[in-house]
């Protein structure tokens, strides 16, 4: 399986069981992972992401046992946020950058955000947007009001010549019904299970939306990493729907290294 | 063994109790759930008048029909409405096949309106499950949080009661009721965040967290996943996935000459 969704170093707000490298890689290796496409804590409110990119590369390199890819953050409200990018395309052959917009205090119609996207598409950097990361009803006192990033402006976005493959991560929560086909069908767009609820979820979600657009994602550690696994269990696909998935959407996205 | 102590019939999307019962059982089945415990109708109200009460129970009572050896029901009731809240408990538990309670946000369960409808459930020997939540936007107006069920169950220290998706925030949630011994807590109902039932079981003893799913609104797997993922004994996972509710299940149980 390729997990789209883990991420490296410390949630700001406990430790968690898994937030060594070597202990998540090993978890994620048990539960079938073959891949994992790793962003890092840090950039949710860290300012100096190079730094934390450069991290984010060493530790994918140097404890990743060969599982976990790299993604950059990149902040387009930063001052000089396109050497960011182009740090992860060229000095780091990042496959793609992740984004948290309201973390970062942007919506996505602002101007800086669709330049990202752009620059991002010209290089051939997929953009993983995080639509949250945590239940907003659980959210730190000194996050109140942090809000979940409203997809609507996307939309038109995705009509640009030059837009790049965008994955919306911890998306069904928020994401459903006829706004999730839409963007589905412009083509290019994928959503993860791991913030999609109710039982049979996966088998549910296939139906409405067909299984190309649904990518295997764990959200671990935050998340317990078994949960995005046994929710296809309790959701019984078809072979061909469920290594879509599991890995092939993934795959198609980006080749193996 | 693994016991459900928190599942709704609301949510399924099928017509009927019956047809949502079955259709819980088929997940529940894919998952290696042998009991389910459910409550509350279909559509449910925050805030259920006395004849609201009678038709979600009625609901239950028709889904638990044909599912008498896979599924337990809690009546649903309300501090707001002690006298009709009584007559359900009545009904359902004391005449009926129901093993438990179950209060949701109608009013705080710290109201000493809500000590009549605890004094019945103990006498029965029932289970008193009672939602709880800190919400950081904060809470509905008779939402109850785990500090107001540490008030209730300090007040009725032999009444037995759960403490619904502990909280919700749970670092809190399982502060609150630490000191009260009769307070249970189950996972039910919040994202599969890593550390919760480590968390409870190092504050709590294993033998106070209970596995819940809040199905099929939740799914089985995210939720089952917080006790397989854990980073707890075995010994320890056996007792979160059936153990605890079976043996805080055992009184009412045996007194009713259900085999269980």
């Amino acid at each position: 399986m390729i997990d789209v969704n883990v991420s490296l170093s410390r949630w700001p707000f406990r430790r968690l069981p898994l937030d060594h490298p070597e202990k998540l890689v090993a978890k994620l290796r048990a539960s079938g992972v073959t891949e994992a496409w790793a962003g890092n804590f840090d950039a949710l409110l860290h300012r100096d992401l190079a730094a934390v990119n450069a991290r984010t590369v060493a530790i994918c390199r140097r404890r990743g046992d060969g599982l976990l890819r790299p993604f950059g953050a990149v902040d387009p409200t930063l001052p000089d946020w396109r050497e960011d990018l182009r740090r992860c395309h060229e000095d780091y052959a990042m496959p793609g950058v992740r984004l948290h917009p309201n973390y970062h205090g942007y919506a996505l119609d602002h101007p800086a955000f669709v330049e990202l996207l752009d620059d991002a598409g010209c290089r051939g950097l997929v953009v993983q947007i995080a639509l949250k990361m945590d239940d907003e009803r659980h959210l730190h006192p000194l996050l109140k009001g942090l809000p979940t990033t409203d997809l609507a402006p996307l939309l038109p976005l995705l009509a640009r010549p030059n837009r790049p493959k965008i994955i919306l991560l911890n998306a069904l929560r928020n994401l459903s019904g006829e706004p999730l086909r839409k963007l589905l069908a412009a083509g290019d767009v994928w959503v993860d299970v791991a913030m999609l609820e109710g039982i049979e979820g996966i088998k549910r979600l296939v139906a409405q939306v067909g299984p190309d657009g649904i990518l295997f994602g764990t959200h671990a550690p935050f998340y317990y990493p078994e949960a995005a696994g046994m929710k296809l269990r309790e959701s019984p696909l078809s072979p061909e729907q469920a290594e879509a998935v599991m890995q092939g959407n993934a795959r198609r996205i980006i080749p193996a290294s | 063994m693994i016991w459900d102590v928190h599942a709704h019939i609301a949510g399924t999307g099928e017509r009927t109790p019956e047809e949502a019962m079955a259709r819980l059982i088929v997940a529940a089945d894919r998952m290696g759930i042998d009991r389910l415990v459910v409550c509350m109708g279909d559509p449910w109200a925050h805030d259920p008048s006395p004849a609201e009460l009678v038709r979600e129970n009625d609901q239950v009572l028709r889904a638990l029909e044909h599912w008498n050896h896979r599924a337990f029901g809690f009546v649903y009731v309300s501090p707001k409405h002690v006298e009709a809240s009584l007559r359900e408990i009545d009904r359902c538990v004391r005449d009926g096949p129901m093993i438990g309670l179950k209060l949701w946000v109608a009013e705080r369960c710290d109201s000493p309106r809500a000590d009549e409808i605890v004094k019945r459930a103990q006498a029965l020997k029932a289970v008193i499950l009672q939602h709880t939540w800190i919400k950081a936007g904060g809470n509905l107006p008779g939402e109850s949080t785990p500090t107001d069920l540490a008030a209730l169950a300090s007040r009725h220290p032999d009444a037995s009661f759960v403490c619904g998706h502990c909280g919700g925030q749970w670092e809190l949630g399982v502060r609150a009721v630490r000191s009260r011994p009769n307070v249970a807590v189950d996972v039910a109902g919040g994202d599969p965040t890593a550390g919760i039932v480590e968390t409870a079981v190092r504050e709590l003893g294993a033998e106070r967290v209970v596995y819940g799913s809040d199905a099929p609104g939740r799914s089985f797997a995210s939720q089952l996943a917080k006790v397989t993922g854990a980073d707890v004994s075995e010994a320890d996972r056996k007792l979160i996935l059936g153990e605890n509710l079976r043996r805080l299940l055992l009184p009412i149980l045996q007194a009713k000459g259900i085999d269980a």
